[in-house]
């Protein structure tokens, strides 16, 4: 029975996540010159030393994309959970009958494409948008948000704040009440409960949330052009011009298997912070 | 406190749903400008029943959206119930490749796919993208999140339930349908629903994993960004949010239970 | 197990209704954006029993790595000049059966045996243009004549540049006295110093978006094709629209019909479309809707007075002589995409 069960996931995974992976690889580790493909990592030196040799500021320019793709993508997530762990607490927390409901009024936005979404943020935005507007009539000073850092962080938070919020949400959610009354029972003031007992609790849920936020965050190219005015030239946007407009799949796959070991390096990174979730594996998502 | 808890809970939904609406407002306005106001008009929404490629983009991404998921459930269902009976070791490697799609950024996971299409197509000598492959790709990324759902139910399964039914001279195939997937169906629904937004949502693993005959809403609304959204798509986009919301609604007067038992899962 | 038969049934139904699309022969078309007027493809249908299957581009690098790389097979697509030049030199277009394309007596001939197709064998010229500056002339109040001002520091954070390598990369190129076609790597470094000196004066780099934005007023200046700048004219009566003295590009985007797995049986439709889209009343509808210069004298004799003589709907001989065709480069491209990378990191 099982067999049945596993073997042709096993094989589905095979075809649809190690082979794809397999050959982004394959085509970062080679060049083709008159139809001759040859191993080598002439494709890695191209990301970490740039082409243009003997000019100082041109060195190193792809390590300065991917040093602000992740700048800013540490930034949304820090916002995003700093906007995101208080709303999934309340949300999580007694007093409201409908919290389902509620809950999904969070998800709901995301039926809606997030093309249109995004998009609908230029005309709160510019400078001549909504917000300048409500200023002005407020008598305040008019700021250029639209085509700035500030617009790309806020698309991002916007797009991705969800999936901040649902994991903290779920991990508190499921938590032992118990363990807090008795934690209140031996008289930890409200502060010491929620720093000792019920953050660390929802650590999981924290670290997952991180993760979703992250990574889409750093390679975001959508968000980049569509609010930020393609200012700002960020990892997603290397790819696309690499294999939509260069035409080069073995530079395109390059910054792919970056982005990658970006990955495993920031889950490394959150598996230390929090051990012994081995086993939670449904606490993720 | 409970003020300050409301306060800042209006205050997020505020935030999520301000753009929102304004592009609900302004599928009514009569300009086809993105901020000025130039009356009201629903010349936007009979525009949008006389647009044969909008309609298409909606059909191909509804379709999509049903198939993949019921495909995925398919898939992570039955996947989910055999990596819980795998050995400890093993299970650990399914499934840290199974949350592989999960943890990828979506425009790896779709450049990945085309590789891989573009690549076999090439060994088998035919065979281009489309419908087909977006449709695959679709399963790809789904299939992870019906089995993140399901496999938390599945712990709490009674593992003697299976053997209980096997005892009693059920067969295998019938002792699963009849005993173990009644038990599921909570975490197999919520896994379908997330397939399913996330289909609709997609965009990128889209991008790179159809040709340009075979458009999805996505796609359609990406080549609009680019020379000003039609607000023919605002009139769509508030179509759809209606219809959801009305179904919502529906939903949660109906039966508020279901959803709670539902939402534990999430 | 009754909701899982349902399931399976939807499923079932679900396919039919995907299969059962129309059975006509259909056409793969690909243009760039707001570059035809939609109901003609319904016309081409209605006419011939073809169903279009049209989609867009926003560059021609973006058409080429759709048809090289990604496989797409289109039956007819429209790229410009150079483009069509080295699709034309790595084999990859099919040659027009003229025979079959009668309304091609309506191209005008000074569009005719251009550089990049020095015979027409494989190309019909559409729409022609050139590409200068779009200005708010409530904003700036002194005549534009240079690209120069692009450069001053009164329009810091009101520029509008236009995404795309070679447009943007060659103005800087002609203001510096170069050549667009230029393959001189000093001369292209220094283009590109001059484009990320003026970086923080840009407020964004953009392809169509130029137009609403500057129809909003969200800037002064911006760089845009001379279609772009009727457009924007006609929303937004307040701005003007200038070819600089330095010389722009002139460029010409035909028709083209690609090779692909099924050019025996596409040909003929593909050919079909391509005389239909010369017809003087369709080029007229396609000229009036996306407001660029058609290369049909058939349509241009229908055109109001007033489209006739505006000077950015037809330019002067003046601008033609100044303007530059763009060549393809061959393999100094990747030096060129490194180039405008550069431009576009500078600014992280």
């Amino acid at each position: 029975m099982k067999r049945l069960f596993v073997f042709p996931y096993t094989l589905w995974l095979i075809v649809f996540t190690v082979i794809p992976i397999i050959l982004v690889a394959y085509y970062a580790l080679t060049v083709t010159a008159d139809g001759q493909t040859s191993f080598t990592l002439a494709n890695f030196r191209w990301f970490f030393e740039g082409m243009t040799p003997g000019e100082p500021f041109f060195q190193r320019l792809y390590v300065r994309v991917a040093m602000r793709s992740v700048y800013l993508a540490l930034i949304s997530t820090a916002i995003c959970f700093v906007l995101g762990y208080p709303l999934a607490y309340i949300l999580a927390s007694k007093g409201f009958r409908n919290k389902s409901f509620l809950l999904f009024m969070f998800i709901a936005p995301m039926w809606m494409n997030f093309l249109v979404r995004t998009y609908a943020w230029l005309t709160i935005l510019e400078r001549n948008g909504l917000f300048n507007t409500l200023l002005q009539r407020a008598g305040l000073p008019q700021i250029d948000i639209l085509y700035t850092d500030t617009a790309v962080l806020l698309g991002m938070v916007y797009n991705f704040l969800p999936f901040m919020v649902l994991p903290i949400y779920t991990s508190l959610v499921r938590m032992d009440k118990r363990v807090i009354e008795a934690a209140q029972d031996l008289g930890a003031n409200p502060v010491n409960v929620f720093t000792r007992v019920v953050f660390p609790l929802s650590l999981p849920g924290v670290v997952s949330g991180i993760t979703m936020v992250f990574m889409p965050g750093a390679a975001t190219f959508i968000i980049s052009n569509l609010l930020g005015g393609a200012q700002y030239f960020l990892l997603g946007n290397l790819i696309e011009q690499q294999f939509l407009r260069v035409g080069n799949w073995h530079t395109g796959s390059v910054v792919a298997v970056i982005l990658m070991i970006l990955m495993v390096i920031s889950m490394a990174i959150l598996k230390l912070v929090d051990r012994g979730q081995a086993e939670e594996e449904g606490a993720r998502v | 406190m409970m003020h300050l808890k409301r306060f800042y809970l209006g205050l997020m939904l505020f935030f999520m749903y301000a753009p929102i609406l304004v592009l609900m407002v302004f599928s009514f306005n009569d300009s086809r400008s993105r901020n000025t106001w130039g009356g009201f008009s629903l010349r936007w929404y009979v525009e949008l029943f006389n647009d044969p490629h909008t309609q298409l983009a909606l059909r191909n991404t509804i379709l999509i959206a049903i198939f993949s998921t019921i495909l995925a459930t398919i898939i992570g269902t039955t996947a989910a119930v055999g990596i819980d009976k795998l050995k400890k070791r093993s299970r650990m490697v399914i499934m840290g490749f199974t949350r592989m799609p999960v943890m990828m950024p979506d425009i790896v996971t779709g450049l990945a796919l085309m590789i891989l299409f573009l690549f076999g197509f090439r060994i088998v000598g035919f065979g281009r993208l489309g419908f087909g492959t977006l449709l695959i790709a679709h399963v790809v990324f789904n299939v992870p999140y019906v089995i993140l759902s399901v496999i938390p139910r599945l712990r709490q399964l009674d593992p003697n339930l299976y053997e209980a039914a096997l005892d009693l001279g059920s067969s295998p195939i019938r002792a699963f349908v009849q005993v173990i997937l009644p038990e599921l169906w909570p975490g197999v629904i919520t896994g379908a629903m997330l397939a399913f937004t996330l289909s609709v949502d997609d965009f990128m693993v889209s991008f790179f994993t159809t040709s340009p005959g075979v458009q999805n809403l996505s796609i359609r609304i990406f080549a609009m960004t680019r020379r000003g959204v039609d607000p023919r798509i605002n009139a769509l986009s508030t179509l759809i949010f209606v219809a959801i919301m009305l179904m919502l609604f529906i939903i949660n007067r109906r039966d508020q239970r279901l959803i709670k038992k539902q939402q534990s899962e999430v | 197990m009754k909701k899982l038969i349902v399931l399976l049934a939807l499923c079932a139904v679900m396919l039919g209704v995907a299969g059962c699309g129309d059975s006509r022969e259909r056409i793969y078309v690909a243009n760039w954006g707001l570059f035809i007027y939609e109901p003609v493809l319904q016309m081409f249908e209605e006419e011939y029993g073809i169903r279009v299957v049209y989609s867009t581009y926003s560059t021609n690098d973006e058409l080429y790595a759709l048809i090289t790389h990604q496989g797409a097979e289109f039956d007819v697509v429209v790229p410009s000049d150079y483009t069509v030049e080295r699709m034309i030199n790595e084999g990859r277009l099919a040659p027009i059966n003229w025979d079959n394309v009668p309304n091609a007596q309506y191209i005008g001939d000074q569009f005719k045996n251009l550089a990049f197709d020095p015979t027409n064998r494989y190309s019909i010229p559409y729409k022609w243009g050139t590409f200068g500056i779009v200005y708010n002339t409530e904003k700036v109040d002194e005549p534009v004549t240079s690209w120069s001002i692009l450069w001053d520091e009164r329009f810091e954070g009101e520029i509008f540049m236009y995404n795309a390598s070679r447009d943007t990369i060659g103005l800087a190129q002609r203001l510096l006295g170069f050549s667009m076609n230029s393959r001189d790597i000093n001369e292209l470094h220094q283009a590109r110093d001059l484009l990320i000196q003026q970086r923080p004066l840009v407020r964004a780099f953009l392809a169509d978006e130029i137009i609403d934005n500057m129809i909003n007023g969200e800037g002064s200046l911006g760089t845009v094709y001379n279609g772009c700048a009727r457009w924007i004219i006609y929303y937004n009566p307040a701005h003007n629209f200038v070819v600089p003295a330095e010389g722009s590009q002139l460029w010409f985007n035909s028709m083209v019909i690609p090779r692909t797995s099924r050019n025996e049986e596409h040909q003929a439709n593909a050919e079909k479309f391509i005389n239909f889209m010369a017809r003087p009343d369709i080029a007229l509808l396609n000229t009036l809707y996306t407001r660029y210069s058609t290369s049909n004298i058939g349509a241009f004799e229908m055109l109001p007075a007033d489209w006739q003589n505006c000077p950015i709907y037809w330019p002067n001989d003046e601008i033609m002589r100044r303007g530059e065709v763009f060549v393809d480069l061959g393999d100094f491209r990747a030096e060129f995409h490194q180039a405008w990378t550069q431009v576009l990191v500078a600014g992280n």
